[in-house]
């Protein structure tokens, strides 16, 4: 361990022993960076690098500012300055939960019964029903040891095929994209820093000044210093306010607004032949299908009109260097894979990827929503982003585990499928669930919930009571951001070392642990190695390095004194003596001949389209204040006072021809389901569309409505569009 | 057995119903005969292939997974055989056939258009309906001076913006008063008229081309009121007429177009889609439509959606080429009925005309000429059957919220 590493960590017996003696004391900022732990903010996929000192009168740890770390410069939103507040004994979970009954109440209990009763309920199910009957859910907020040790518990423990993530919700779809254009998924092919040196960028379906504000700073850089900003948005965000130009199409329009400019910069001779020529297959075929997307065509289907999209294609086709990001937007939709990949097609046939300062990335979601998806807790994939159909890697990843290949089961069933089939008949009757609530984030929620609870068994490790740990028949409290040590890899494919900067309460237990312990009870399968649940997270990341080694996305030469050395390694990264992969692709990229793969794709209509009986667009998304499900930021005071609960946001012309008041509460139907909340009118949404916050439960929630119609590539829910009908509340309830 | 789909005719329809019954998982094999000697291309983009903007290579649509056949006439179809006979003898069998014959250029009674042997149209007289049309009018533009295009429809106009844009002075001879007047009122037109002729273009409205005279290569057309405008090259635009013969020969019904009913079905197993096909009374001849159907029909024939039903097509239309720019919905004459309101925006500076056409607070047209800003909203208005909410001024002005570039 280098004297660095050793300076700049907590886990130093001298430096907590320090930390020890401020207690209850008033830090000076002296004071403060000698017992700091520089660590990451347990939020988005940014990860941005932040320094626990305190303990404070209010939280066991503060929250200082960490400038040397350059994803944001020492820049934090409001969520990670009030992430202490969770570590409040009275928020999270302090011991383990059991159910006797079903239907009964959670009563606490010991980690032992807590544990035996587990191990039981998933032999049981195995027993009488097979191994796929027990599944696993994770989440894109483990680190990358718990998704890694998570995938391993599954094949090598459970023996289920049946693992799968909320991440199948998140970046699923650009994840599909990525691999068919390139041949590799990696969130930003270049580092955020590389943004403000861009000619022209396009933000599609993407509000980062609400999601990952420290990132806007990036954003207005680029502006600065001349770049120009395109935002695609149905609704004008506060990101579209940061716009050179903002294009508001129809929800859905996504995938025709690409062709349409791939159109418009075939007809202005702004594609670069070269390029095109030199690095690229199967550009015919993707022009062949711009071309069945002419402007008038195009503005018949987005709703963005003609000159709009001539203006937004010069911009772009003629800037020297480009680059598109998409997040959620484009992605959450029963075409996403298709619509990312038009956008791919754009930067393609433009030269504008393969080289600095241009290229297409994905904005991802979770704070490990890139980790999450290559170690393992995806249903086709083996850890280092291998596919599990692969024979050499299951191979590769068997010798790691020290097991027979041939033990290891194959592809299970994507997200959605898992939870639409629990408890029916072949589906999963037992379930393991971390980092993830379902209940409140799935689509069609209210189905979800029921099939939760039609489960023989449910096992909800999280952190704090979540809506569907409140369904479980045992619940685990489990360590949280400032208490354990780990890695997670941000949206830059940037791997980064989160720090254990106190102990967790008494009855709480870190994932790693809860593995070890099931392992233990389950049994291993014979010459299974001793230490092969450790719970030590720098053991398991030497696992993982070992597992991902030769694969797309190779940890082999990264290690937590590197990462903490160099402000987070980037994959690829092979062998200790190699310096990471800043860039990717700029010599050739990931595919067998090098070259990148033109998509050649068709705007289709969603799923469910607005009609007579649901004549409005919904759309879903997020706010500053809350994150994903709500169960972390919906207990934190600060971030409720600024974002208290759900509404629906309407056009003054629609409230009008509705009879709806601003804050009056409004029903909104669709064919799964109701949901109730505030009106809140802004001209900055488009009249036939309304738009809700997913973060809530209850009433207001607004996966009560969504469309779980899945892409078939990616098996992305259709999160981002349904059709509704939106009404009074008051007058719909009096018949 | 994996059924056999044949397509006759290459035109939009026809590579827009071939490339959405494979992109829908449709079990059969798709085979698009067409006449053509190149295989589907986007008909909409021909006078922007005319002024350089698109090479004629760029411009081939998908075709999913269908085998095209270019340069195989269709000469004879036997519905009860379920085969159709090619130009070359060979006879080919099919168990569903989709008509996408689409429409033949009308010749309006003009004397002189054809060649002295009765075969084709005479040295410098043009139509512009094909690639190959396309090629041989833009070779002959080239050291032209002079064009005259007979017709003030959408295509006459696009043609004759193309062939100015070519640096050839170009004059339009259009029978009725006044330019595009199925889809624009006298004001929009003036206005358009206005901008034309900046762009090189002038307009003898309420004229009719008489003869075309010159022998061997076209010298000057004459119109009915004896004057006489000398040119060296003559296009035709006097819209289409549905090509139905062999629809015809083989004993399904006809009317102006081949009649489908709402499943898009002649006759057992035989289809039509596009602009050979009569829907409820009407040919569009539009491509909007044309794709319209070829979606209905693959979704039928594909088993993604047995009972799809095609309903119509709402009139829309919309030029934006080169400067002229216009969108036009529903009734726009509102002389038509005295229970009509107009509400009328005219801007001669930045030569924009905007017209709403209302009865009572429901929308029944509109023209959007010059300035296209609010096109999203109009077009918004019209899919909630015309209701409006509050003034519909802002249909006329500032549009969705949109913010132009900033700096």
């Amino acid at each position: 361990m280098s004297e660095a590493y050793r300076a700049r960590n907590i886990g130093d017996p001298v430096a907590k022993q320090r930390a020890a003696t401020f207690l209850g004391m008033t830090l000076t900022s002296t004071a403060a960076l000698a017992a700091a732990t520089d660590t990451h903010c347990p939020y988005c996929s940014l990860q941005c690098g932040m320094r626990l000192g305190g303990p404070t009168a209010d939280a066991p740890v503060e929250v200082l500012e960490r400038p040397d770390f350059p994803v944001n410069r020492g820049a934090l939103c409001g969520k990670g300055r009030s992430a202490p507040a969770l570590l409040a004994r009275d928020v999270r979970l302090t011991g383990p939960l059991l159910r006797d009954h079903p239907g009964g109440p959670l009563r606490s209990a010991g980690w032992p019964e807590a544990l035996d009763r587990v191990a039981a309920g998933l032999a049981r199910v195995r027993a009488e029903h097979g191994p796929d009957a027990v599944g696993v859910f994770g989440g894109g907020g483990l680190t990358n040891e718990k998704a890694y040790l998570l995938g391993k518990f599954a094949r090598v423990v459970l023996g289920t095929a049946n693992i799968d993530y909320n991440g199948r919700f998140c970046m699923s779809s650009a994840a599909a994209a990525h691999r068919r254009a390139f041949g590799l998924d990696r969130g930003l092919p270049f580092p955020l820093e590389d943004i403000p040196h861009t000619g022209c960028l396009v933000l599609v379906g993407a509000n980062p000044a609400e999601t990952m504000p420290p990132a806007v700073r990036y954003f207005r850089e680029l502006r600065e210093t001349g770049g120009t900003l395109i935002v695609v948005d149905p609704r004008r965000t506060r990101t579209a306010e940061l716009a050179d130009l903002h294009l508001q199409p129809r929800p859905g329009g996504d995938l025709a607004l690409a062709l349409g400019l791939l159109h418009l910069v075939v007809a202005d001779g702004l594609v670069d032949e070269e390029f095109v020529a030199r690095r690229t297959t199967g550009f015919e075929q993707a022009r062949a299908s711009a071309m069945a997307h002419w402007p008038d065509r195009v503005e018949r289907i987005t709703g963005v009109p003609v000159h709009r999209l001539r203006e937004a294609a010069r911009l772009f086709g003629e800037a020297e260097t480009g680059m598109v990001l998409t997040a959620r937007g484009p992605e959450q939709h029963s075409k996403g894979t298709d619509t990312v990949g038009a956008w791919i097609d754009l930067c393609l046939a433009t030269g504008k990827a393969g080289r600095p300062y241009s290229g297409y990335g994905c904005l991802t979601g979770q704070g490990n929503g890139q980790g999450g998806r290559e170690h393992g807790q995806k249903a086709d994939q083996l850890p280092g982003y291998r596919s599990i159909e692969d024979p050499a890697a299951r191979e590769h990843v068997a010798a790691v585990w020290g097991v027979d290949p041939a033990t290891i089961p194959g592809p299970g069933k994507s997200a959605y499928e898992l939870l639409d089939g629990l408890g029916e008949p072949g589906g999963v009757k037992a379930l393991l669930l971390a980092g993830s609530n379902p209940a409140v984030s799935a689509p069609n929620a209210g189905h979800v919930t029921e099939r939760l609870r039609s489960l023989d068994l449910l096992v909800v490790a999280d952190l704090v009571l979540s809506e569907t740990a409140r369904l479980a028949d045992v619940v685990l409290p489990v360590t949280q951001w400032a208490e354990e040590d780990g890695t997670t890899t941000n949206l830059e494919g940037r791997v980064i070392l989160r720090r254990r900067a106190l102990d967790p309460p008494e009855g709480v237990r870190s994932e790693l642990w809860v593995l070890r312990e099931l392992a233990a009870r389950l049994g291993v399968p014979e010459g299974f190695p001793a230490d092969g649940f450790p719970v030590e997270a720098e053991q398991a990341f030497d696992e993982l390095r070992r597992a991902s080694a030769g694969g797309d996305a190779d940890y082999a030469g990264i290690s937590y004194a590197r990462i903490a050395a160099e402000d987070g390694v980037f994959w690829p990264c092979p062998a200790e003596d190699h310096p990471g992969t800043r860039r990717l692709f700029l010599d050739r990229f990931a595919t067998p001949d090098g070259r990148a793969r033109f998509a050649a794709v068709t705007h289709r209509p969603a799923d469910e389209e607005p009609d007579a009986a649901y004549p409005l667009y919904l759309t879903t998304g997020r706010v500053l204040s809350q994150y994903q499900s709500g169960a972390q930021t919906r207990r934190v005071a600060e971030l409720n006072a600024a974002a208290p609960g759900p509404y629906v946001e309407m056009h003054p012309r629609l409230a009008e021809r509705l009879g709806i008041a601003d804050g009056e509460p409004v029903a909104v139907t669709s064919r799964r389901g109701r949901a109730v909340a505030p009106a809140r009118i802004t001209d900055a949404i488009r009249p036939d569309t309304v738009f809700m916050p997913f973060h809530w439960a209850g009433a207001g929630r607004a996966n009560s409505l969504t469309n779980p119609a899945l892409d078939p590539v990616s098996r992305m829910p259709e999160f981002k569009l349904c059709a509704v009908r939106v009404e009074p509340a008051q007058k719909e309830a009096t018949p | 057995m994996t059924p056999r789909i044949a397509v006759v005719g290459g035109g939009m329809a026809a590579a827009r119903f071939a490339e959405r019954y494979g992109a829908l998982g449709g079990p059969g094999t798709v085979t698009v005969y067409g006449a053509e000697p190149r295989a589907p291309y986007n008909r909409v983009l021909l006078a922007e292939v005319l002024t350089g903007r698109y090479d004629a290579e760029s411009i081939a649509l998908p075709l999913g997974g269908a085998t095209a056949r270019p340069g195989c006439e269709v000469v004879a179809l036997d519905p009860a055989a379920r085969t159709l006979r090619l130009a070359d003898g060979t006879v080919e069998e099919w168990d569903e056939l989709v008509l996408a014959t689409g429409a033949n250029p009308v010749l309006p009674p003009v004397r002189g258009l054809r060649r002295t042997d009765g075969y084709g149209l005479a040295e410098g007289v043009h139509t512009l309906r094909t690639l190959e049309d396309c090629a041989r009018l833009a070779e002959d533009a080239v050291g032209a001076r002079r064009a005259v295009v007979i017709g003030g429809g959408v295509l006459g106009v696009s043609a004759a913006r193309a062939l100015a844009a070519l640096g050839v002075r170009t004059e339009i001879i259009h029978q009725a008063p006044y330019l595009i007047e199925r889809q624009l009122d006298a004001e929009a037109a003036e206005v358009l008229r206005e901008r034309l002729r900046t762009l090189g273009v002038d307009c003898y409205t309420g004229n009719r081309a008489r003869a075309v005279h010159g022998g061997e290569k076209v010298g000057a057309v004459e119109l009915a009121n004896g004057y006489r405008l000398d040119c060296d090259l003559v296009v035709l635009a006097c819209g289409t007429r549905p090509r139905t013969a062999l629809a015809h020969a083989a004993g399904l019904p006809v009317a102006t177009g081949v009649l489908v009913d709402d499943g898009l079905s002649v006759a057992p197993h035989v289809y039509a889609v596009g602009d050979c096909a009569e829907h409820r009374g009407t040919v569009h001849g539009l491509a909007g439509p044309a794709w319209e159907q070829a979606d209905v029909l693959a979704r039928r024939l594909s088993g993604a959606e047995p009972d799809a039903r095609y309903p119509g097509t709402r009139p829309r239309a919309r030029l934006s080429t080169g400067g002229l720019e216009y969108a036009a919905f529903g009734t726009v004459d509102e002389t038509l009925d005295p229970g009509l309101d107009v509400l009328r925006l005219t801007d001669a500076t930045r030569g924009s005309y905007k017209k709403l056409v209302l009865r009572g607070d429901r929308l029944v047209g509109a023209i959007l000429l010059g300035d296209l800003a609010t096109v999203d909203a109009l077009a918004g208005a019209f899919a909630d059957d015309g209701a409006l909410a509050g003034h519909p001024l802002h249909l006329l002005t500032g549009g969705t919220a949109m913010t132009g570039v900033a700096r």
